[in-house]
């Protein structure tokens, strides 16, 4: 609390970038963990910001209506926030900043959250996934693959989970000396065993190779694997890298695996960029959406300049690889980067969402996710910038998997159970602290800070909530549904990410998809009737009050028809159409308050089109046709040009 | 010449045919004065190919030892081979369909002699007449009228027959208005909105020239459009540059001092050549498989299609902004009048009125706005995106309007009764049919060349109730609003199921839409 310096600021006005009109006036609530604007109409509609998903806060040049301060989400959502004092600005600025970056794990907001569950429930939700129960789902333990103890206390490999499982094959000192020889002791293990073709996905970090290293124990290692799949003579090693990055990692004694020490290895270089390279690949991107007025060929541009669709690309082609080879060619594949824990653990699960329609359901997502990304040590403190730490640790590894998995969704509408909003969910909820899964860099970290005891788990409450995660077009008898996927990986299928990056400005987001419509159908078509009976009577009413005279507004309808987002509630409110570009043009930056003080020179404001919003297929269309520069100008020099309606 | 001499090898035996994703066929092929036949009757059942010559916009020739292969490329963006046994067969084939793929003459074409058994040519053509159309839209009554002064198409040669006019102006203040606006495309009615009466009017560009020349009947004419309110816009599709140059070759725009009422608003949209090359340029970058995304996406922006597009939704919406929000009444017009005027002021109907979003109203909508209008099909549509001939007057402007409103239903998948199916159907027909429905380039023209009388109309095959449901939109909900599109650059798409119609990836759609038909039948047998 005593980082709040303002507990409360009023008059704020939440600005609608592209849809001035759509602009509120309401109250600034500081809490130790959220931002929430209270609008100050009649249904109170209420905003809420989480501050450990605030990625940063900006604050514009003040003019004349006031401090305009930007508030920037790591779920792409951006707020608009007029403060009409700068000194207010300025406290909201500092306060907001500070509580966005903690500075320790107790800070976060985990340790508060608090969803009045018992100490039982809560200790049973931690069970909810059970990794034991994955790997015997695969048939593992068997004849060849068995549990080692040699991680435990983590004495082996400090990232990894304590329990491992290797080839019976593979001898204790073998174990011990493969991991040695790999960077951070990331030794190959199994990840993923493929029942009809009995190859598998194992996983390491890079070895300790450099010019001429060389380690039998890590050489017998592979070949134990190779042998755990009896119809192979053959393993991949897929080395996730560009073959440059892996080249270069030589000169401090790490690099790749000699193809002529091992036995029958196949080496195969995947091209994945660096978390770098990622990070501003996925700023540029950002920066696309927030564009003010772009036209058709600044945003094309933008995203082929961004490179973000190529690198999904990429990280969807190691994917398809690794199954390709597992499944078509029932090779084993050892797959690693450089740490193991960030391309590789995309690669993996990748592969393993493609050969397998378990993890295209709810719960099986959650199982990999919880197997390949949390087990296994990716840094999700670090990555995310959970905490105010190095921001070069930070990059969007994790965002990048959920997103090959939408895009194959894209292609196969039939073969996912759980539909887009369970994906940025995830996201919200990697990025978000308020539950324990995600906190930590890997296993041990996560035992030390006593997780289970104190924080709650995530996927209990996502699976309570499946109804509204389910893809309505699944079916598990389907054919898509059914064995190995193989996408298609050709340029033209990558496509934006809406749902995900077109949340800068409010007006953008949010049209309705086929799938909820179906959902709706299927589920709620009487509840939709009624809806439609109660818009037919809202317009009704609209009619009456136009004519009346009567301007009241109320937003009973657009709540009541709006989805429960939980953790924000934006969306829902009536979605505006046409001022942007021409009003943004005579006032670049925040002067909209101004325009907000004189009446609405086209009546009221709560017009007939404006009632209905995406539910009852009515949106917006905010006009960023080319009508900047000349277009406008007429020819005429007595004539005024039709504008700012 | 009868079309039969220019078939000199009229059948192939073991020809090979290669499609996208299917195994090699071998077969006869067969080539008559309409089609190109290919069956293969090797395993018991039987399978035939049969492709409408016209549909074949340009072929490629490959001698490989004494065959030959042709690839064939249709206006349908489909692309198939064929490899033929024997030189000279081969070059007899493709030299049967260079002729036969591009007849200049309506009367030869096959609409002309498609009579199928399940249809007649009995009864009325077309589904709706400007006078029915009048007849059944009460709130014309008051202030509208039919006007029949274009009845032997002497006053506007494109226009249809009857047209609906301001009821106080008279056909002598129509004829004036007309030798004031090219191709005597005067100023009609195009749209009244259900719930203002507010009109969307559409006219060519007034005759103006470099002199500044008035005409006080088509001031008149369109003073009687606004009827004492206070203001209407004129929206020109053009840059106000262009505008003004246009006055240079005699045609104009209307000055505010002589229209006072009438305020213009000027939005720049490509037209013609510049269209079809961007079809031309998306097609070649969507056939080709080996690009990176970086390429792909240079080469989709590069093609400005998606720009077309965009422009075309924007403009509509603003139309709509002015009849629906500001309660005003609208002027569309371009140059000619007949590509992106129709393109916007269909647009703008589509996003206002609901009954332009069932089959029948979408049916009616293109037959009014683009057929009787006087769309130049037979100019616009002589070849697709693959022909090497030298463009005239091509322009994709039909296919924009059919990608247009794919966007609008991909963002309203609730509120259009038709689906993508209707869709993909007429941007088929419209470069190669067996109806005449496409056929000429306006009224007159169909009507000197008899095609009511001789061929049969599609729009009246598509609403036979067996074959209308493939049409249908099983999420169908109709709504009375004005359904928005946005035009943010991030909402529009490019129309996979069009140009990606014989890939791969459609098929997985096809089962996906399988999928929500066969929930919502479910569903309603449930209810």
């Amino acid at each position: 609390m005593e980082h709040i310096r303002t507990p409360k600021v009023e008059n704020v006005h939440m600005i609608d970038r592209l849809t001035p009109r759509k602009s509120t006036v309401g109250t600034l609530y500081l809490s130790s963990t959220h931002t929430i604007f209270v609008e100050n109409s009649e249904a109170r509609k209420e905003t809420w910001v989480l501050h450990s998903l605030v990625y940063n806060v900006e604050r514009l040049p003040t003019n004349p209506s006031g401090s305009p301060l930007l508030i920037r989400c790591k779920n792409f959502h951006v707020y608009r926030l007029l403060i009409p004092q700068e000194k207010d600005c300025l406290d909201v600025l500092a306060s907001l900043t500070r509580l966005s970056r903690p500075e320790c794990y107790g800070e976060l907001f985990c340790f508060s959250f608090n969803p009045n569950l018992d100490k039982e429930l809560r200790e049973k939700a931690w069970g909810f996934i059970d990794l034991k129960a994955e790997f015997s789902r695969m048939g593992i333990p068997s004849n060849l693959w068995h549990v080692t103890a040699a991680n435990h206390e983590y004495r082996l490999c400090e990232t990894y989970p304590s329990e491992l499982f290797v080839p019976k094959s593979a001898f204790p000192a073998v174990i011990v000396g493969s991991a040695k020889f790999r960077s951070r002791g990331r030794l190959p293990v199994l990840s993923y065993f493929h029942r009809d073709t009995s190859a598998s996905i194992c996983r390491s970090s890079q070895p300790l190779s450099g010019f001429s290293a060389r380690s039998t124990d890590d050489e017998q290692m592979l070949h134990a694997i190779m042998k755990s799949n009896p119809v192979s003579e053959l393993m991949y090693v897929v080395d996730t890298r560009p073959k440059l990055n892996a080249m270069a990692n030589r000169a401090t004694g790490k690099g790749y695996e000699n193809e002529d020490h091992y036995t029958n290895i196949k080496l195969q270089f995947v091209g994945i960029e660096n978390i770098h390279v990622m990070r501003s690949s996925q700023q540029k991107l950002v920066d696309v959406g927030e564009l003010p007025a772009p036209s058709m060929s600044d945003f094309l541009w933008g995203l082929e300049n961004s490179g973000w669709l190529k690198h999904i690309k990429a990280v969807l082609d190691a994917g398809v690889f690794i199954a390709k080879a597992v499944a078509e060619d029932g090779v084993s594949v050892l797959v690693h980067c450089s740490d193991g824990w960030d391309r590789t653990a995309q690669a993996c699960s990748l592969a393993s969402v493609l050969l397998d329609p378990y993890y295209r359901t709810i719960k099986g997502l959650m199982v990999l996710i919880e197997k390949d990304w949390v087990s296994f040590g990716h840094k999700f403190s670090h990555r995310y910038a959970h905490l105010d730490g190095d921001p070069k640790e930070v990059s969007p590894v994790m965002d990048q998997f959920l997103e090959c998995v939408w895009q194959l969704m894209q292609q196969f509408p039939c073969a996912f159970e759980f539909n887009e909003r369970f994906l940025i969910q995830l996201h919200t909820h990697i990025y978000s602290c308020q539950y324990g899964n995600f906190i930590g860099n890997c296993q041990k970290e996560r035992r030390d800070l006593r997780l289970q005891e104190r924080t709650h788990s995530l996927w209990p409450h996502l699976w309570e909530n499946r109804a509204e995660y389910t893809n309505p077009l699944y079916r598990t008898d389907h054919s898509q549904t059914q064995g190995v996927l193989k996408p298609l990986t050709t340029a033209y299928c990558f496509k934006f990410w809406k749902g995900m990056y077109g949340h800068a400005d409010k007006s953008v987001a949010s049209h309705q998809s086929p799938a909820d419509c179906l959902n709706a159908v299927r589920e709620e078509s009487q509840q939709l009737e009624e809806e439609l009976i109660a818009h037919q009577e809202r317009l009704a009413q609209l009619k009456e009050k136009k004519t009346s005279g009567g301007r009241k507004k109320t937003n009973k309808l657009s709540e009541r028809v709006r989805r429960p987002i939980p953790i924000e509630s934006k969306l829902s409110s009536p979605l505006d159409y046409f001022t942007a570009t021409r009003s943004e043009k005579h006032s670049p930056s925040f002067t909209l308050p101004l325009e907000l003080a004189a009446p609405p020179k086209n009546g009221d404001p709560d017009d007939l089109s404006t009632c209905s919003d995406f539910e009852s297929g009515v949106a917006d269309l905010s006009s960023h046709s080319s009508s900047a520069g000349d277009d406008t100008k007429d020819p005429d020099s007595d004539e005024a040009v039709k504008s700012n309606t | 010449m009868e079309l039969s001499e220019h078939i000199k090898t009229a059948n192939v035996e073991d020809v090979t045919l290669r499609r996208p994703f299917h195994p090699a066929l071998r077969g006869t092929l067969c080539v008559t004065s309409h089609h190109l036949l290919f069956s293969n009757r090797k395993d018991e059942a039987s399978w035939q190919l049969l492709i409408l010559l016209k549909n074949i916009d340009a072929i490629e020739k490959r001698a490989v030892g004494s065959s030959g292969t042709i690839t064939i490329k249709c206006k349908d963006l489909l692309v198939l081979q064929l490899e033929i046994p024997g030189m000279e067969e081969c070059l007899n084939i493709a030299s049967s369909i260079e002729a036969l793929s591009s007849l200049e003459s309506v009367t030869e074409m096959y609409p002309f002699f498609y009579r199928p058994s399940h249809l007649t040519l009995l009864g009325p053509w077309g589904l709706s007449t400007t006078e029915q159309y009048y007849k059944q839209t009460e709130r014309l009554w008051d202030r509208w009228r039919v006007s029949k002064v274009n009845s032997d198409y002497s006053v506007c040669p494109s226009y249809p027959s009857a047209v609906i006019v301001p009821r106080e102006v008279d056909d002598d203040k129509l004829i004036r208005s007309a030798r004031f606006r090219q191709g005597g495309r005067f100023p009609v009615l195009s749209y009244c909105h259900h719930s203002n009466g507010m009109v969307i009017m559409r006219s060519s560009q007034p005759l103006t020239g470099a002199n500044k020349k008035r005409c006080k009947e088509d001031e008149l004419l369109l003073q009687a459009v606004i009827d004492g309110s206070e203001l209407g816009y004129i929206i020109d599709l053009r840059s106000a540059q262009q505008a003004q140059q246009a006055r240079m070759t005699g045609g104009g725009f209307e000055s505010k001092s002589c229209y006072r009422h009438w305020k213009r608003i000027h939005r720049h949209h490509e037209r013609g050549k510049v269209v079809q090359e961007s079809l031309i340029k998306l097609v070649e970058a969507c056939s080709d498989l080996s690009h990176s995304v970086d390429r792909w996406l240079s080469k989709l922006e590069n093609s400005k299609w998606l720009s077309h597009v965009h422009s075309a939704l924007s403009t509509a919406g603003l139309v709509v902004e002015c009849v629906e929000r500001d309660g005003h009444s609208v002027l569309v017009h371009g140059s000619e009048g007949t590509d992106n005027t129709l393109l916007v002021s269909s647009l703008a109907q589509i996003i206002l009125d609901p009954a332009s979003r069932t089959v029948t109203g979408f049916l009616c909508l293109l037959e009014r706005e683009w057929i009787q209008a006087g769309h130049p099909f037979q100019q616009r549509c002589a070849h697709s995106a693959y022909s090497h001939a030298r463009l005239k007057q091509e322009c994709p402007s039909f296919l924009l309007l059919l990608d247009c409103v794919w966007q609008v239903w991909r963002q309203f998948p609730l509120a259009l009764e038709f689906s993508e199916a209707l869709l993909l159907r007429l941007a088929q027909e419209v470069y190669a049919s067996n109806y005449g429905t496409f056929l000429c380039n306006n009224e007159q023209e169909r009507c000197a060349a008899g095609v009511k009388e001789n061929t049969h109309c599609l729009f009246q095959s598509m609403l036979k109730p067996d074959i209308e449901e493939q049409y249908l939109n099983p999420l169908y909900e109709p709504t009375d609003l004005a359904i928005w599109p946005s035009v943010h650059p991030q909402s529009l798409q490019l129309w996979t199921g069009m140009f990606l119609r014989w890939t791969e990836y459609a098929q997985n759609m096809e089962e996906a839409r399988e999928e929500v038909w066969s929930i919502v039948k479910e569903h309603r047998e449930r209810v």
